[in-house]
């Protein structure tokens, strides 16, 4: 594994494959995850340095900016009690941040992220890191529907079971799924990966363009132009490492998994501008 | 949008389910600020004893000419005098509002029958008649509706409710849940979501002798289901055949005297988050909700696709 390039493993793992004529700027996954993204103006914070907010008596806005004002002040550890389930908690944290939250999360939360480390030790409700860029975010618990929508780099982890559209036009980055996912996930799907180590429910990877998901467990049923394709070693120790990064168990181990990616049956593009159409035409 | 919850305790009576119910949907009120409903089950009326609740007319209404006050004193007796007619004796009587009456009564004639004369009244709708079930429904949030009809004393087993954000139909209490099952005493539904096929299944089942009180879209299941259940069904086989028989997204939550149930679409567009304990199951579109019944953290999930619980307490 080793040995390959950046280019050549990305290849190798079926990530990208398309064939651009220059107008789009490729970027090539890294199986070693190295890329790090940090903003010139993000805050110096401390990882040593903690602190503590009680979401008791606090609106979701303010929560939002009580995490602000103790970045702001060089805090890298941030815990939220009481979250109550409250809706769009910490989101558009473009930072490195160690945040733990010690309870549940509801709709919208983390999402518009790119770099914290974030801790959920509840559940979350519908729309979980929803166009995160980086960073990671890890639940204990189960998650709603539309998990991890549109996110476009980092890990977004979930140790029990996720609702329906899971990586509804994921664009990048790893979704891992310790349980069950429900129907339609992968739906629209554009580049990046899916881990769901139980079952998935119907219309996986429905209209696909791109990307790669992985099952341990049972497919109900696969999507429009979702085709399953033969494990790699390649795949299989990519996937170890993934799911020994966060203690994520397989029932079969990673080398049984099914990998599925996009048959291509359905790609109608061209690479000329309306301009250029005219052209031809 | 709209917001739904339902909780039902098992092996238990007298809980604090108006209350509790009261809090869930103020939780969801930014779900839906237009209407707030409740269907709220006690522990049971004695043999032949039946609540009845009614409207005479919709808040609206009372803007409307001089003589309004009058007439909706009118119809309330009218309405009364009818009850009686038809041989049921009034053994209690409430007026929360100057539109909504609240009745105990002892009756054992034909509940269609009853509920037909009513309605056969101008501007009167029968919310519900049931040995369990009170239905309330109102303009305003669920704080609001509450306080007026009292119903953070009310003591039961379960209850539904609803937060509705009007999006098809009216802002007015005709059109806010929960819907009676008319005229099955004690069924009630509540849902959030949108059918296509509205219209197409109403007519059929109009054709067939079904009553709709509404244009809201949401009534098809309440009758839905009463047809299926009056055809032989029972709740959860009524409820499995509903799945196929919708068309559209819809999470919806049903209630009998002594059940409570959910089905979600085969989409899975519409949310619903469940706790489930040995002692009582709460559901909600949002989890926020469910945690206002509770001092500390609780497990829930969501349910699948074309999913269809039930529970009994």
């Amino acid at each position: 594994m080793e040995k390959l390039s950046t280019q050549n493993k990305s290849h190798e793992m079926g990530l990208h494959s398309e064939k651009l004529s220059g107008r789009t700027q490729q970027r090539f996954f890294s199986a070693e995850e190295s890329e790090n993204f940090v903003y010139p103006f993000s805050f110096e914070v401390d990882y040593d340095k903690s602190g503590t907010i009680d979401a008791e008596n606090l609106s979701s806005k303010e929560v939002n900016i009580e995490i602000r004002k103790l970045m702001e002040k060089g805090v890298g550890d941030i815990t939220i009690k009481n979250p109550k389930s409250r809706h769009g908690l910490g989101v558009g944290i473009l930072n490195r941040l160690k945040l733990t939250f010690e309870g549940s999360l509801g709709y919208f939360g983390c999402g518009l992220i790119d770099g914290p480390n974030i801790h959920i030790k509840g559940r979350v409700g519908w729309s979980c890191g929803e166009n995160m860029m980086a960073g990671s975010v890890l639940i204990e618990k189960n998650a709603g529907s539309t998990f991890g929508a549109a996110i476009r780099g980092g890990d977004l982890i979930c140790r029990g079971d996720v609702g329906a559209r899971t990586g509804i036009d994921q664009k990048g980055g790893t979704i891992i799924v310790g349980g069950r996912t429900g129907a339609f996930s992968g739906f629209m799907m554009q580049r990046g990966r899916m881990i769901i180590c139980g079952d998935a429910g119907i219309n996986l990877g429905d209209s696909m363009y791109d990307g790669t998901i992985y099952v341990g467990g049972n497919i109900e049923s696969l999507g429009v132009d979702a085709v399953e394709e033969p494990m790699s070693e390649l795949d299989a120790s990519w996937l170890k490492s993934k799911l020994d990064l966060y203690g994520i168990p397989t029932k079969n181990g990673v080398e049984n998994m099914k990998k599925i990616v996009s048959g291509k049956q359905l790609w109608n593009y061209d690479n000329l501008e309306p301009s250029e159409k005219k052209l031809v035409l | 949008m709209c917001g739904i919850a339902g909780l039902i305790h098992k092996n238990k009576k007298g809980a604090d389910v108006g209350s509790q119910m009261s809090s869930m949907l103020q939780a969801l009120k930014h779900r839906g600020p237009d209407s707030t409903g409740f269907a709220v089950y006690s522990d049971g009326q004695k043999d032949n004893h039946y609540v009845v609740r009614l409207k005479v007319a919709e808040q609206a209404d009372l803007e409307k000419g001089f003589d309004i006050h009058q007439i909706v004193k009118d119809r309330t007796e009218a309405a009364k005098g009818r009850l009686e007619q038809s041989g049921a004796k009034i053994v209690a009587e409430e007026n929360p509002t100057e539109y909504a009456g609240r009745y105990t009564i002892n009756y054992d004639g034909d509940m269609k029958v009853l509920a037909d004369y009513l309605e056969d009244l101008e501007g009167v709708e029968v919310l519900s008649i049931g040995r369990s079930l009170e239905l309330i429904k109102d303009l305003g949030d669920a704080e609001v509706v509450s306080e007026t009809y009292g119903l953070k004393s009310f003591k039961g087993t379960h209850a539904i409710g609803h937060t509705r954000m009007a999006t098809e139909s009216d802002v007015d209490i005709r059109s806010a849940h929960p819907y009676w099952a008319y005229p099955f005493s004690d069924i009630s539904v509540v849902h959030n979501g949108q059918l296509t096929n509205y219209w197409t299944n109403r007519r059929d089942l109009e054709r067939r002798g079904h009553r709709f009180s509404s244009n809201c879209d949401s009534e098809l299941i309440a009758v839905y289901l009463a047809d299926r259940i009056e055809k032989g069904d029972d709740l959860e086989s009524a409820m499995k055949s509903s799945v196929e028989y919708l068309d559209g997204v819809f999470t919806y939550i049903v209630a009998t005297k002594d059940m409570l149930g959910m089905a979600k679409d085969t989409m899975a567009a519409k949310p619903m988050v469940l706790f489930e304990s040995d002692d009582l199951i709460a559901m909600a579109s949002e989890e926020i909700s469910i945690r206002q019944i509770f001092d500390h953290d609780v497990d829930t999930f969501d349910p699948y696709d074309g999913e269809v619980k039930v529970w009994k307490n």
